[in-house]
């Protein structure tokens, strides 16, 4: 195993990661006026997590089946304004429903 | 200016916990891999407690482990991040002005997805205080994972590992979701940013492009017809 070219690697993952994140925070410290901006950054999170949401939660575990059971879950639990921690776990606990009844299944 | 005496350092760690939670199936999963490929337990750590990046470092791993080149590393690992960019940005608007240069520096190393999600469902401004105990209890669970995950291959049972696998998304969904049930423009914004998405990846041609790319086009595709339709007019006040 070649610990310098795993350190080094290890090193410049770190590096980039921390740059994208820095950069921006530290450059915009004043308040941007900017309607349309402001209006931008203010949909943003949602536009960010629900690309990332969908479709890949499809594909978050064993099966696109299980998967589909939790994801009906997430958004029957969301819709109702359960917790964060609520809705996730209640995503899993179906998926792991679904799984253990697909196993039987078959 | 109410806003900044309830977002503690104490309420920050307090809401850290459901993050710190499900960073503890993730990155026992990443401990997991970064074991089975055949890195010893405190590189896997190393690469944890210096990244903090779900997607990112599991492809830094995977390129690692497959003698990949410092370049190819590098610039892998700038897409996949990339989406850190807008939320970086985002966030830069959201914290209080007192935020000294040095907090900026220091707090922006754990910039994640949960933890900018949850920092913009605060009211108003959000400090250094409650960002740092944001931060702590993910960071603290995100390195506990990988270490139980490192270590212990086989701790949980397969059909347990592989459920938890959907968790984090259920959180971003409980995210989402209520506050499109009381905006008729965030449910757009999300509508627009799933079906684009979703082309992305199931449309021949388009599926080749990094999943970190295809964030960034989504959302700047759907805030910014969002924002040309529907402007956010300031009703909380800011300053």
């Amino acid at each position: 195993m070649n610990y310098q070219r795993i350190l080094i690697s290890v090193f410049i993952m770190a590096f980039v990661t921390y740059l994208v994140r820095m950069l921006p925070l530290a450059i915009f410290k004043k308040k941007i006026t900017n309607p349309f901006i402001r209006s931008f950054l203010a949909y943003v999170p949602y536009a960010v997590l629900a690309a990332m949401t969908f479709p890949a939660i499809l594909y978050s575990t064993a099966g696109i089946y299980s998967a589909g059971f939790g994801l009906i879950a997430a958004l029957v639990l969301a819709y109702h304004n359960k917790g964060l921690l609520t809705v996730a776990l209640g995503s899993a606990a179906a998926v792991f429903a679904a799984e253990q009844l697909i196993g039987l299944l078959c | 200016m109410q806003d900044y005496e309830t977002l503690t350092f104490k309420k920050g760690i307090k809401d850290g916990l459901p993050i710190c939670l499900g960073y503890i199936s993730v990155s026992f999963a990443f401990g997991m891999m970064a074991a089975q490929g055949g890195l010893p337990v405190w590189v896997a750590l190393l690469i944890s407690m210096s990244n903090v990046t779900s997607a990112g470092q599991f492809a830094g791993t995977a390129l690692i482990l497959t003698g990949g080149m410092y370049f190819e590393i590098a610039v892998t690992t700038f897409v996949i991040n990339i989406r850190y960019m807008l939320m970086s940005l985002s966030l830069s608007q959201k914290v209080d002005d007192a935020m000294t240069s040095l907090q900026r520096w220091v707090l922006s190393f754990c910039v994640t997805d949960e933890i900018f999600a949850v920092s913009m469902q605060q009211k108003g401004n959000v400090n250094a205080h409650y960002l740092s105990g944001l931060m702590l209890t993910p960071y603290a669970g995100w390195s506990l994972g990988t270490l139980l995950g490192a270590t212990a291959t086989n701790l949980l049972p397969l059909g347990a590992r592989t459920a938890l696998g959907i968790a984090i998304y259920g959180m971003f969904i409980a995210i989402i979701i209520p506050p499109a049930r009381n905006s008729r423009p965030i449910a757009k914004v999300i509508a627009i940013s799933v079906v684009l998405s979703c082309i992305f990846k199931w449309m021949p041609g388009l599926n080749g492009i990094s999943s970190g790319w295809v964030i960034i086009l989504c959302a700047v595709a759907a805030s910014a017809y969002a924002a040309l339709r529907y402007p956010v007019h300031e009703t909380e006040a800011q300053e």
